[in-house]
């Protein structure tokens, strides 16, 4: 297992190497020159020369690209992102404090997703084509095609305008409620439909019905001997949403005003503060990467039957 | 291949006069499909006696296996037990409730599926598969339970059974998957055992040790053994009664030796037939009578082989493509379903 373990680091590491080009390269595909930027409105035309100079020299921005590429590396490899161009604060100090704000949301909302999601594709498989079945149907195919912000939205109306439960914009676990919801009854959706067809595969598999023979209550067949082989393939699933979930947020975090690296990423995009955009894309995608690193261990975990020699 | 202790004639003889541990009668278990109903097993009649070794021949598709589960009441959608009486030590089955049949699966009838390998299950340890009946069953610890099935793992003969038990089904030879799942089924003593085929896809040695297993089970512990197979060489050497299954009927049954020394259904006849001479039994299949199984449900009325049939005549043909022919006693034991044995006024 450790073995495993370290393989998959060691697979990880070209990834994590290519997402730093990118967001190396996000400089360069921002539209407004760079210098300029860092300088808009604060020097006159004639310190404008010499000073420009001496940024370039300070950022490195003299030097050919692949140098800058490697200071880059080790500046992040050290935890430092820069700083902002907007506030000259330390892009760590800001995104810090963020990130922790969407993990938190994101995980919320996993949490809340692979409940309600697993739940409802277990028991629409178990009562197939019964009322159960046709609601938990009918629920996921709205999860999907509703877009998160309209759906959003629609819960800010009713719970926050209407039946007056929760404020607009609420602080601390009350801010949370609403938006973990939101993404979460999202993510729940396609989740319970991959549950729902996964159970229905492995219910009909000859073990579920030798756990029967052996005087099994159903209750157990279900959720000890069917559950865990369905799980195989929400787990897949899972890791490939969390793309979706990370995207999600970042509107969810605007509409709800939760203070995340969403609604950083989309200020910064505004003030045209490219290290910050920079920093918000790199952590977004390494977390992406670690999310699927994670997974890919726990369904070597889960299924007895991958190799973990290799 | 090795012989395998047989009880006398004699000593057999007694069981008449035991109880039936399981008596069904009339049970008729039926598929729906758009196509219409197919009716998989029809007016089943089966009598097995504590400590007997039944064997339930007939060629694919003729319903050993939706008999099986009919008998465990495990027959899932579409299919459908539609009547008929399964009376288990004097409970009728069909009456009981859920949990109370239930309760009785696995410790007081318990089946060995056609599909070792697909009969376990591949996420969980084989040593749990077969403790959780002592763990959910008997309320024991799970240490405890643990013991027992190592122990159980031993007794079918599983080298190194301690370290084997942590191992998982993919880890397994297809005899290892069929002897752990004998373990599974003798783990809580049963009074009837239901074999499916577990013997098929294994070689001759394995084959045989299982069935010792089996049959030796029978011997010490009065437990009953339905067999189900295709193989005339395994019921020559195991089986104390033969029932001969025809397109969802039973068409003949008799002590073993009756069987093969006066077969009375024709298709019986066409199967020992089919047999090479000598003592080859164990090479032999049922396929090979001329003709094609009918397709059930397709002509509830008539005998279910007067197609295929070599015993047909003139005067009997259209009795036996019109009216289903009764199961008619012949001798003491032997029954058989067939007009030429049916004198009209007989019986
Ligand atoms: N799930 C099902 N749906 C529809 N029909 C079925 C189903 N299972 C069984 N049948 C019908 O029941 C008949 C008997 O099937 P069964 O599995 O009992 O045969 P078998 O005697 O065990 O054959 P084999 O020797 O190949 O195992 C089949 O011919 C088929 O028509
Ligand atoms: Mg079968």
């Amino acid at each position: 297992m450790v073995y495993y373990i370290i393989h998959r680091i060691l697979i990880a590491i070209p990834v994590i190497l290519g997402i730093l080009l990118l967001t190396f390269f996000i400089k360069a595909a921002i539209p407004t020159d760079a210098v300029t930027a860092l300088y808009e409105g604060q020097v006159t035309e004639g310190e404008a020369a010499e000073a420009i100079a001496n940024i370039r020299a300070k950022y490195h921005l003299d030097k050919p690209w692949y140098q800058q590429f490697v200071i880059y590396v080790s500046d992040v490899a050290r935890g430092d992102l820069g700083e902002s161009i907007r506030t000259r604060q330390p892009v760590m100090d800001e995104i810090g404090y963020r990130y922790v704000n969407t993990l938190l949301l994101t995980f919320s909302a996993l949490a809340i997703g692979v409940s309600v999601g697993v739940l409802s594709g277990v028991l629409a498989a178990y009562y197939k084509d019964t009322w159960i079945d046709v609601t938990a149907t009918t629920f996921s195919l709205f999860g999907i095609s509703i877009p998160a912000f309209f759906f959003g939205l629609v819960l800010i109306l009713v719970f926050s305008v209407w039946l007056r439960w929760i404020p607009v914009i609420g602080s601390g676990w009350q801010g949370l409620i609403l938006p973990a919801f939101c993404l979460g009854l999202i993510e729940a959706a396609p989740l319970s439909r991959i549950a729902r067809s996964a159970m229905l595969d492995v219910l009909g598999r000859d073990y579920i019905r030798a756990a029967r023979a052996k005087g099994m209550r159903e209750s157990t067949v279900l959720f000890r001997h069917a559950l865990p082989n369905a799980l195989l393939a929400v787990v897949t699933i899972i890791g490939l949403q969390v793309g979706n979930l990370l995207g999600g947020a970042f509107i969810i975090e605007v509409i709800f005003g939760w203070h995340g690296i969403g609604e950083l990423a989309v200020q910064a995009i505004q003030w045209r503060d490219f290290t910050i955009t920079q920093a918000v894309i790199l952590v977004g995608a390494g977390t992406y990467v670690l999310v699927n690193l994670i997974v890919d261990i726990l369904y070597a975990w889960i299924d007895p039957r991958i190799n973990l020699g290799t | 291949m090795t012989a395998l202790n047989r009880i006398p004639i004699a000593e057999r003889d007694v069981q008449e006069e035991k109880l039936p541990l399981l008596q069904v009668r009339g049970l008729r278990t039926c598929f729906e499909s758009h196509y219409g109903s197919v009716t998989a097993v029809n007016e089943l009649d089966l009598t097995v006696y504590p400590g007997e070794v039944l064997a339930l021949v007939g060629e694919s598709g003729c319903g050993k296996s939706v008999t099986a589960m009919s008998l465990m009441r495990l027959v899932e959608a579409p299919g459908r037990i539609e009547s008929g009486q399964i009376s288990f030590d004097g409970r009728d089955l069909l009456t009981l409730s859920t949990q109370e049949m239930t309760e009785l699966r696995g410790a007081e009838i318990a089946m060995i599926f056609q599909q070792p390998k697909g009969s376990l299950n591949p996420v969980k340890r084989i040593g749990s598969q077969i403790a959780e009946q002592f763990e959910r069953r008997r309320g024991m610890p799970h240490a405890k339970a643990w013991k027992l099935a190592v122990g159980l793992l031993e007794r079918v003969g599983i080298p190194g059974a301690a370290e084997k038990a942590k191992a998982y089904p993919h880890q397994l030879s297809g005899g290892q998957a069929q002897r752990v799942m004998t373990a599974i089924a003798l783990a809580l003593e049963p009074r009837l055992l239901i074999a499916d085929e577990p013997t098929t896809a294994l070689d001759v040695t394995v084959q045989a040790q299982i069935l010792r297993l089996l049959t030796e089970r029978c011997r010490s512990h009065q437990t009953a053994l339905i067999l189900v197979t295709h193989d005339l060489g395994v019921v020559a050497q195991v089986a104390d009664r033969v029932a001969v299954m025809y397109a969802g009927r039973i068409v003949e049954e008799a002590p073993v030796e009756t069987l093969f020394a006066n077969p009375s259904h024709p298709y019986t006849r066409g199967l020992l037939n089919a047999i090479p001479r000598g003592n080859h039994y164990s090479e032999s299949r049922l396929e090979e009578i001329p003709g094609t199984v009918p397709v059930l449900g397709r002509n509830p009325e008539g005998c279910g082989f007067a197609d295929r049939c070599q015993a047909s005549y003139a005067g009997r043909l259209n009795q036996c493509s019109t009216q289903t022919p009764p199961t008619t006693r012949i001798a003491q034991g032997h029954t058989t379903r067939c007009w030429i044995y049916h004198s009209g006024d007989a019986q």
